[in-house]
Parts: C-alpha cells; sequence; structure tokens
C-alpha cells in the first residue's frame, strides 16, 4: 500500500501536525515530514481524531435488510467518522449463537467499511428467561467480549445477577438497556408535563433510574463489570456518580440525540423523534453534557436504530422507536459538548474513541494517534456548518430528526488501517 | 380560527364564543318542523371512525345532514385498515374520492395532528377523539350546554363563561374529554377543579390550567356545574383503586352529594354512564343532570363547527338573522 501524508491537521485539535501513513500504520507524526512518495491530503484547519468508535449500533442484518444491512451501515458509519462499530443482537434471528455473531462479524470484514465487532445477546432470544452460549460467542471467531439485550431490559434480578457474574471467566461485559417493563407498559414518551398534555403513556424516569440502581449494587456485589447503555436521565446520572464514587466498576453511554433534544419536540407528534429510552427535559439534557463532560458518562453511542419509512410515516403509536444516528453523531457532540466549552477535541477523542475501544475491547481501535499505531483516523472540518439532508445518508434508513437543522462540522476523510473509506466526504 | 379543528387548546376565547353563538343559531333549526339547512350541499364530509363509538358518530352525522352534506361513514372494523392499511393510505384513498373534510376519531393520541399537518391530504380534519389526548367537540357542547343552563339561552350570546367554577371528577389520566374541557374552560374564563383519586391523576398535571384536589366533599359546595368522568371497572385490575365499592364511596355522586351542591349547579356526564360507578341512578335521573341535553347540544355544536370550518362567509340560517343582524352593526 502507497503511503499518504496528512498535511498540516490539528490533531486532537492541537497544533497542526503532519501525519504520515505507511501502509496499515503511522510511520510518523510531526511537521515538515517528507511528502515523497506520498498521496498529500492538505488538512489545514481540519481536526484529525482517532477513527471514531459506536459500541451501540443496529445493523439490521439479519432479517431486517429493508432498514439496513452491514453494507449500508458500515458505509454510514464511515460517512460518520467510525473505524469500527458494536452491531447489537437484536436481529432476526438474535445473535444468541456462534453461529450468528460470526457471520455478521465476517460481513463487516469483507465489506471493508468499518470492523464490525458483534455484540452478543445476553438471553436466548432476548427473551430474558435462559442464558445465551456467552462463552461460545467469546469464543467464536467473533470474539464477542460485549453482551447485551439492547431493546428489552434484562429485568430479572438473578438473570443479570448470573450474566454479571459469568462474563467474569472471560473479562466481558454486560451492557444494559435499563427499562424496569411494568413501569413501561404501553410508554410511548417521557412522563412529564408533555406527556400529560399529549396523552401519551408516560415511561418515567424512575424506570430507568431503578434499574440502574440495581445493577451497579448488583455489579459491586460479584465484583464485575456493568455497562448502562443510552443514558437518559439526570437521575441516572446521579445514581452513575455515586456508584463510581463508591469504587463500582461501572461505565455509561449517552447518545447525541439525548445531548440536543427534549420532549418537546414530541408535540408535533412526529415519530421521528419516538425513540427508546424517549427524549428527556431540558434539565435531563443538562446533567447529561455536564456528567459527559466530568467523566460520569464515560462515551457517547449513537444508538443508531434504522427504520424503514413507513415505520415512521404513520400516527406516534404504531410507529417504531429509534433514530439514525451515524452520520450525525460527531456533529452533534461538536454542537452540544465543543461548541458550549464543554469539551474540547482531545477529550471528544477520549468519548469517541478511545473510551468506547476500552470498554468493547475492541484492539486496534481507540489509539493514540502516533507512529506506529493502526491508521484508523477521521478528519474533520470543524468550521463546516450546513443543513443535515438525510437525502444525503450512506444508511439505507431516512429517520433522523436533525433534517434541515443546522450543525456544524463534516466528517472529510476517513481511513480503516491505512484505507481510505471517505475521501472528501465521499465514500470509496 | 385554524383551518382544522384538532384541540381545544387552539381556540382562542372570540373562537370558541363565536362556536357556540353559532351553535345557537343552529339550535334554532333543530325546533322546526324541517331541520335542514343547504349550507353544505355538494359538500363530502367523512366519518372516519377507528374506535367504535356509535354516540359520537351519530351527532356527526346528524350534524353533517342538516347542512345537506353527502356523508360518508367509513369504520375501521371490516374494513382494509383491518388488513394492515395505514392511516395515510386510507386518508389519501377517501380524499383521491373528493372529500372536503375529515371527521377522525382514532384510538391513537396525535392521530388527527398527524393527519392535519403531514401533507397526506388537504382535507379540513375534526377532531372526534383522539386516544387520551383531546375531545375538542365534546368540550365545546359541554361548555355550550354550561352557558345555556348557567348564563341562559338567549343572554349567553357572545359571553363567556368567566367566574363559573366547574368540576370534573373521575379518571382523569386516561380522559381526553377531561384534558379538552381544562384548556376550553381555562379559555372561557371559567375556574376548573379537577377531582380524582391521585392514581387517575397524570404526572405532569402542575401545568394545567386548574386546581387538583382529591377530595370530593369539599369541593362540591363550590362548584356551579360538576361533571363526571366515566370511569372504567377494569382500571382497577391494574390497581388505578381497590374495587368499585371503594371507587364509588370516595368518588361517586349519589343524591347526598348532589344535595351539597348549590340550588342552581348541574350535574354533566359527557357518557356513557356506568350507572352505580361514577354515578348513582337517582342523580342520573334527576332534572338537574343534563345528560340528555349534552347530547342534542353535540349536534348544534357540531353543525357549528362543520359549518365555520366548511361554510365559507354566507350566513348559515339566513332568515333567522333578520332580528340579529340590527344587533350586530
Amino acid at each position: 500500500m502507497s503511503k499518504i501524508l496528512i498535511r498540516g491537521a490539528k490533531v486532537l485539535g492541537g497544533e497542526p501536525q503532519d501525519v504520515l501513513i505507511d501502509g496499515e500504520v503511522i510511520e510518523a507524526v510531526g511537521t515538515g515530514l517528507d511528502a515523497e512518495g506520498a498521496e498529500v491530503v492538505e488538512a489545514a484547519g481540519k481536526v484529525l481524531l482517532p477513527g471514531l468508535v459506536d459500541l451501540h449500533t443496529h445493523l439490521r442484518e439479519p432479517g431486517r435488510e429493508d432498514s439496513e444491512t452491514v453494507l449500508t451501515g458500515t458505509r454510514a458509519a464511515a460517512s460518520g467518522g467510525y473505524t469500527a462499530v458494536f452491531a447489537m443482537a437484536n436481529t432476526f434471528p438474535v445473535a444468541d449463537t456462534a453461529g450468528v455473531v460470526e457471520q455478521v462479524y465476517r460481513l463487516g470484514q469483507e465489506h471493508g467499511y468499518c470492523d464490525v465487532q458483534p455484540i452478543g445477546a445476553v438471553t436466548v432470544g432476548l427473551e430474558g428467561r435462559k442464558l445465551a452460549e456467552l462463552g461460545a460467542m467469546h469464543e467464536s471467531a467473533a470474539g464477542v467480549t460485549v453482551f447485551s439485550d439492547d431493546g428489552k431490559c434484562v429485568d430479572d434480578a438473578v438473570m443479570m445477577r448470573r450474566a454479571l457474574e459469568y462474563v467474569k471467566a472471560f473479562g466481558g461485559v454486560v451492557a444494559q438497556h435499563a427499562q424496569e417493563p411494568r413501569l413501561t407498559e404501553g410508554a410511548q414518551m417521557n412522563e412529564g408535563i408533555v406527556s400529560a398534555e399529549l396523552g401519551l403513556g408516560g415511561w418515567p424516569a424512575v424506570a430507568e433510574e431503578s434499574i440502574i440502581a440495581r445493577d451497579v449494587l448488583l455489579a459491586e456485589h460479584v465484583g464485575s463489570r456493568v455497562h448502562i447503555c443510552h443514558l437518559s436521565t439526570a437521575g441516572s446520572v446521579e445514581i452513575v456518580r455515586w456508584a463510581k464514587s463508591r469504587g463500582i466498576d461501572v461505565t455509561a453511554e449517552v447518545t447525541p440525540h439525548h445531548l440536543l433534544l427534549t420532549d418537546e419536540s414530541v408535540r408535533t407528534y412526529n415519530p421521528v423523534y419516538k425513540v427508546n429510552p424517549p427524549l428527556r427535559t431540558e434539565r435531563d439534557v443538562h446533567a447529561l453534557r455536564e456528567a459527559l463532560a466530568d467523566g460520569t458518562i464515560d462515551i457517547v453511542a449513537t444508538d443508531h436504530a434504522p427504520h424503514p419509512h413507513e415505520d415512521k410515516d404513520c400516527e406516534w403509536a404504531a410507529a417504531a422507536m429509534g433514530m439514525v444516528g451515524l452520520e450525525t453523531a460527531l456533529s452533534v457532540v461538536q454542537e452540544t459538548m465543543v461548541e458550549t466549552g464543554l469539551l474540547d477535541w482531545a477529550q471528544v477523542a477520549d468519548r469517541m474513541s478511545f473510551k468506547p475501544a476500552r470498554i468493547g475491547q475492541v484492539g486496534g481501535h481507540g489509539r493514540p494517534v502516533s507512529a506506529g499505531e493502526p491508521a484508523n483516523l477521521t478528519l474533520v472540518d470543524t468550521a463546516y456548518r450546513g443543513q443535515v439532508d438525510p437525502a444525503g445518508f450512506a444508511s439505507r434508513s431516512r429517520n433522523t430528526p436533525y433534517e434541515g437543522r443546522e450543525l456544524p462540522g463534516r466528517v472529510t476523510h476517513t481511513w480503516l488501517r491505512g484505507k481510505a473509506t471517505l475521501v472528501d466526504g465521499k465514500l470509496t | 380560527m385554524q383551518r382544522h379543528l384538532i384541540s381545544a387548546a387552539d381556540l382562542t376565547r372570540d373562537d370558541a364564543v363565536h362556536i357556540l353563538d353559532t351553535a345557537e343559531e343552529m339550535a334554532r333549526v333543530a325546533d322546526r318542523p324541517i331541520k335542514k339547512l343547504p349550507t353544505l350541499r355538494g359538500r363530502t364530509i367523512v366519518n372516519l371512525f377507528f374506535e367504535d363509538s356509535t354516540r359520537t358518530r351519530i351527532s356527526f352525522e346528524a350534524a353533517e345532514k342538516r347542512l345537506s352534506a353527502d356523508v360518508i361513514n367509513f369504520s375501521a372494523k371490516g374494513s382494509s385498515v383491518s388488513k394492515g392499511e395505514s392511516l395515510k393510505d386510507t386518508a389519501q384513498t377517501l380524499e383521491a374520492m373528493g372529500v372536503d373534510a375529515v371527521v377522525i376519531r382514532h384510538g391513537a393520541s396525535g392521530a388527527p395532528y398527524r393527519l392535519a399537518n403531514s401533507g397526506w391530504i388537504d382535507a379540513v380534519v375534526v377532531n372526534a377523539g383522539d386516544g387520551t389526548h383531546q375531545h375538542p367537540t365534546q368540550a365545546l357542547l359541554d361548555a355550550f350546554t354550561m352557558r345555556r343552563r348557567l348564563v341562559g339561552r338567549d343572554a349567553g350570546i357572545g359571553q363567556d363563561l368567566s367566574g363559573k367554577r366547574i368540576t370534573l371528577v373521575g379518571d382523569v389520566l386516561h380522559s381526553r374529554v377531561a384534558r379538552s374541557n381544562v384548556d376550553l374552560l381555562h379559555t372561557l374564563g371559567a375556574e376548573v377543579t379537577l377531582v380524582a383519586p391521585p392514581t387517575l391523576v397524570p404526572v405532569g398535571v402542575e401545568t394545567w390550567p386548574c386546581e387538583v384536589s382529591y377530595d370530593l366533599d369539599s369541593t362540591l359546595p363550590k362548584s356551579d356545574a360538576v361533571m363526571m368522568l366515566r370511569v372504567q371497572r377494569e382500571r382497577m385490575n391494574a390497581a388505578f383503586f381497590p374495587t368499585e365499592r371503594e371507587y364509588s364511596r370516595r368518588y361517586g355522586l349519589d343524591g347526598d352529594r348532589m344535595a351539597r351542591m348549590p340550588e342552581h349547579a348541574i350535574v354533566m356526564h359527557p357518557g356513557p354512564m356506568v350507572r352505580g360507578m361514577e354515578i348513582t341512578a337517582e342523580v342520573a335521573d334527576s332534572d338537574r343532570c343534563t345528560v340528555v341535553e349534552q347530547v342534542a347540544n353535540g349536534v348544534s355544536i357540531r353543525m357549528a363547527v362543520l359549518y365555520l370550518l366548511l361554510g365559507g362567509n354566507e350566513p348559515a340560517v339566513s332568515h333567522a338573522r333578520t332580528t340579529a343582524s340590527t344587533e350586530e352593526k
């Protein structure tokens, strides 16, 4: 493979530097690097980040290829600056066996746009009754280390305890979708002032917080690590902060949409705002931003959830929950965290690359931008501002809540082990 | 007035009073031997009912026919909807047949809003009840009934409900009638109190323009109208209250409780009543209870709404205006 010289990029937002890629690795980082024999990418003014890592993506394949496939989903990932995504297990069939996770893993490798690290189901069929063969999935070619019934909560306390204990044998982690099922029967949106007016079934904050409280205590009791998916309330932040202060091994993620949008959007009854957990209040949004800034929340994860048009072009109650997010995540983080002064770009790299890679234990990703490291890199034009146009998405689905909204930042280049997957904003 | 009628909250005080006044004109038509006006001749209205509601559907149908509109009744049961057709496709199919207005009843909160605002169709949309959200024509007919009884049929023209104390009792949480009434009564200047067990009051009610009480007995003497909301027996299975008997004891309206209301105060119910649950037969059948009147008023209100949304500028009741027209100047 030939050499690439990224010239004058602000590495992690710092002073302009040149980065020389040779084959799959970064050969050198410095100023005035020799461009001879290298393809030059002029990057003056742009920010160079380690390739982003998403711990929470729904690629829908197998089973719902009408909304997304591994190919379209990884193309969307590359467009958004990602070099690795963790694919959630709620496919058809469910990723609860070595066979399914290996299939998803291999599809990612074949397409070559982004590494796909499958997440295994905790319980068979996500039904919460019987542990899936977690060890077999770990030992498979996919090397699964993250397990989740996402979409459903492992609500049975004993099942959760056993899962937390069992995965310790091979260093796995359970990622919990925290949703007490009885408290959320018929739930359509955040329970509060807006739901009372709109007459939509409430999804109360306590349904998330009570599960998180239980699970951090379980993790403490059995000495396990637990990861909390898409944390969405101010109360959840308080619980995780308390747990961390107590030394409990807990990590947590927040989605871009929970950093930006509130349940006020639901007044339009437009199901593009329907998501699980639901959009919360302004107060929650502020608490989540602060928690991401101070490290209480470790990472940003997209919960990229593609749905076909007809599942959103309907009345609210009939609509599917979820939003696509891979192609807008970095822009939303820039809008909500960088332009507000809450995070600098090095911290964005921490929350969107280093830490998610560490939580998910995926090799070769979330590494420093320095000589000898794998050339997984993302170049961002942070000065750009423009309206979100879903027609330009690489994802098969268009269910974004940001259509027509002006957001900052645009990923112009993505390199996966030295191979460009995105050049000047266009997929290769 | 807005182009559609989706929520009682969309009406200004003047809109609402205008509808009530128009409904009084319409009511006079009902007193004639031939109860028909040519106003909406050639216009087509579809009653698009995704939920069973014979009473509301018949009321709209009577209103439409008295205005000479062509009426299509569409019930989701046994139609293509039960075979999986979407709301969008159903609406577009109907509009393709040249429908001018869609009166929609739907189990999903917000379905009429979506129909009116998604660009699916151009027709005027009238909400005939959506989920636990709104039922604006019910609130209008209730306000109409209150104004007639508490202000006066003729004295009420041009008036709102300023200072009237209205109490709504029952399952507020699941009630679109309660939401619509709180919005409209507040707009019309009334003071609204909701009475319910705490389990049947929504979280978030604190921003509503009304008081909330858990005690019916202390509220009754301060009420000019008491509206009992239907309480479904099944609610006790979800632990909203322990038993039917306990609910009746604490929140039901019986003769003794009715006696604590001021002399002039009326008892209302949107129907259908669950006798023995929220209201006893003694109260339901008393002359202070306006249930049957509400039904009659419903037709006048729906005539007024459809006329104002579809009828354009021509006077609805031309010859009845001869006396009124001078007053307007």
